[in-house]
């Protein structure tokens, strides 16, 4: 485990998901770039994964490099341990951005930094790449840094 | 074409419960609690047991209605229904789900149950120990997003901060079902008032809107509610309380992957709100008295706003305590204790709670209630509502 995670040790490790749909999002976030679907035939952005075009119906769904920054659309501080890995360690910050550049989707990730900082709905944030390089499978976790 | 609807059309004729217990604490496996809350619901009806000829539940439960009809000895198995989706989001459709049925003609006497026993199975409000999680998960919980209270907070803090809702019109909520809770006996926190300091002071499950008393309880127990068509309640025991509309589902993409749903800052019920009153014909002026599932207060808040009962920049007046309770509140709400203060048998207390106000003999009964509104299972999708009300509010 990566000695400098936001979150403990314990936490659950993501695998791409068995039937390949968001392969491409995995191989990405180890690569450090951050690829969201987008519709090949009307150009519409989508997440998280599906298999076809929620605005024209289209399977031919491209993965779409991003630029890793959006801005703070929700966000909450919870307390309270929803997992063995979590108990005594909280709280700590989760954030939902908004990507206005990529049609408005949202993702979620922690926010870095001070877990007493206020924080702003609309504020910019960037994304922080968290590699997990010695788990099983390895994989990249995608934070949140506020812009500066 | 003639009018399509079921109002008027099915009635309520009997209701039960069985004691309702901490979590953990039920003397009897899930499966009797069931058994006992379909056969007091009978006995309250004035029918025989055996004449059910229809089941309909939500949210998974786990007592197969084939299994029931089989240790009840029903004599025949007519109309069995599950209505997809987690949480309470299904309370209301079961209820609706039924009553379809009986206006169909597929079924004559359908049993709309709900039982949980979190002992013998697990809780909800913890995540199970994964090591890995892929899908929808991956993308929340190695972020520590797991549990409802984490993903309804997201929806409930835009909510709040595009109409300036403040914490307040959430403590009024907590605070009126605890109020109501002290005139229940049935009630899990009948005994245990709540004030506005002890809110205040109560651990956050998840800020910026969960503090504790937010947060419904995890109960033992079960709850059962049995329809029959209109005529046949008119010979019954009780006074029927007729089914006036009823709605289900959620607006574009609710359900979409890691959050992106298009009306994000909802509780789902912006659709279903306008469509259960369109199906009865009223408005929220008509309604007497409001039960709205308390899976958390914030939910209950966006809920009754997205149903019309208030515009979202009212918020922060309309949610006080002296609106809120029973009998002189301008809405009395929750007035069994709901899901927070009676019990959390995943909203079909509610429902109960509804038809005893229709019927006259709530523990906080809100003088003369012709028409009782009930709101399922907040920000989940599918969510569902239902609307109920005495013979006047049939005229």
């Amino acid at each position: 485990m990566n000695s400098t995670s936001y979150l403990p040790s314990g936490m659950p490790a993501p695998v791409p998901a068995a039937d390949g749909l968001d392969a491409p999002y995995w191989e990405g976030v180890l690569q450090g770039k951050l690829k969201v679907q987008r519709c090949s035939h009307c150009g519409t952005w989508q997440w998280g994964p599906e298999w076809l075009c929620h605005a024209c119906n289209s399977f031919e769904l491209a993965w779409e490099e991003v630029p890793p920054h959006g801005l703070i659309y929700s966000w909450q501080r919870p307390w309270h341990p929803v997992h063995p890995a979590l108990r005594g360690f909280g709280p700590y910050l989760v954030v939902m951005v908004e990507l206005p550049h990529a049609g408005g989707i949202r993702m979620v990730g922690n926010l870095l930094g001070p877990v007493d900082q206020t924080v702003q709905i609309g504020a910019p944030v960037t994304a922080v790449f968290e590699r997990h390089d010695d788990a099983l499978t390895p994989y990249a976790l995608v934070h949140w840094r506020t812009a500066g | 074409m003639t009018r399509r609807g079921i109002r008027g059309a099915v009635a309520v004729a009997g209701i039960a419960e069985t004691t309702y217990y901490k979590h953990g604490k039920s003397p009897d496996p899930e499966f009797v609690l069931a058994l006992k809350a379909i056969l007091g619901a009978a006995a309250d009806a004035g029918i025989d047991p055996q004449d059910i000829d229809g089941f309909a539940s939500y949210s998974n439960d786990r007592s197969d209605p084939s299994r029931i009809a089989a240790a009840l000895g029903i004599r025949e198995l007519r109309f069995s229904n599950m209505h997809w989706g987690g949480g309470g989001g299904g309370t209301a459709a079961a209820v609706a789900n039924g009553a379809a049925a009986i206006a169909a003609g597929f079924a004559d006497c359908v049993v709309v149950f709900r039982a949980l026993a979190q002992g013998q199975f697990r809780r909800f409000g913890e995540a199970l120990p994964d090591r890995t999680v892929s899908g929808n998960a991956a993308f929340l919980s190695p972020y520590g997003v797991m549990s409802p209270a984490q993903h309804y907070a997201m929806r409930a803090t835009r909510f709040m901060h595009e109409y300036g809702v403040r914490n307040d019109a959430l403590r009024a909520i907590a605070m009126a079902s605890y109020a109501h809770a002290q005139n229940n006996p049935r009630a899990i926190k009948y005994g245990q008032p709540l004030d506005e300091a002890t809110y205040d002071q109560s651990r956050w499950i998840v800020e910026p809107v969960n503090r504790l008393f937010d947060c419904c309880q995890e109960n033992d127990g079960a709850a059962a509610l049995i329809l029959v068509p209109a005529e046949r309640a008119r010979d019954l025991p009780h006074k029927p309380v007729y089914l006036l509309g009823a709605a289900q589902g959620s607006d574009h993409r609710c359900g979409a992957p890691v959050m992106n749903a298009t009306n994000f800052a909802s509780s789902s019920f912006t659709t279903v709100g306008r469509r259960v009153f369109e199906s009865a014909g009223l408005t929220p002026k008509d309604v007497d008295v409001v039960q709205s599932y308390e899976n958390f207060t914030t939910g209950v808040m966006m809920a009754v706003v997205e149903h019309g009962f208030c515009e979202p920049e009212e918020t922060n007046d309309f949610f006080t305590l002296e609106n809120l309770l029973a009998p002189t509140g301008k809405m009395p709400l929750n007035t069994s204790g709901g899901n927070l203060a009676e019990c959390y048998m995943h909203g079909l207390g509610l429902q109960l709670e509804a038809v005893r106000q229709i019927r006259g003999n709530s523990s906080n009964q809100v003088p003369g209630a012709k028409v009782a509104i009930n709101i399922a299972g907040p920000m989940v999708t599918p969510v569902s509502s239902v609307i109920v009300g005495c013979e006047e509010a049939l005229a």
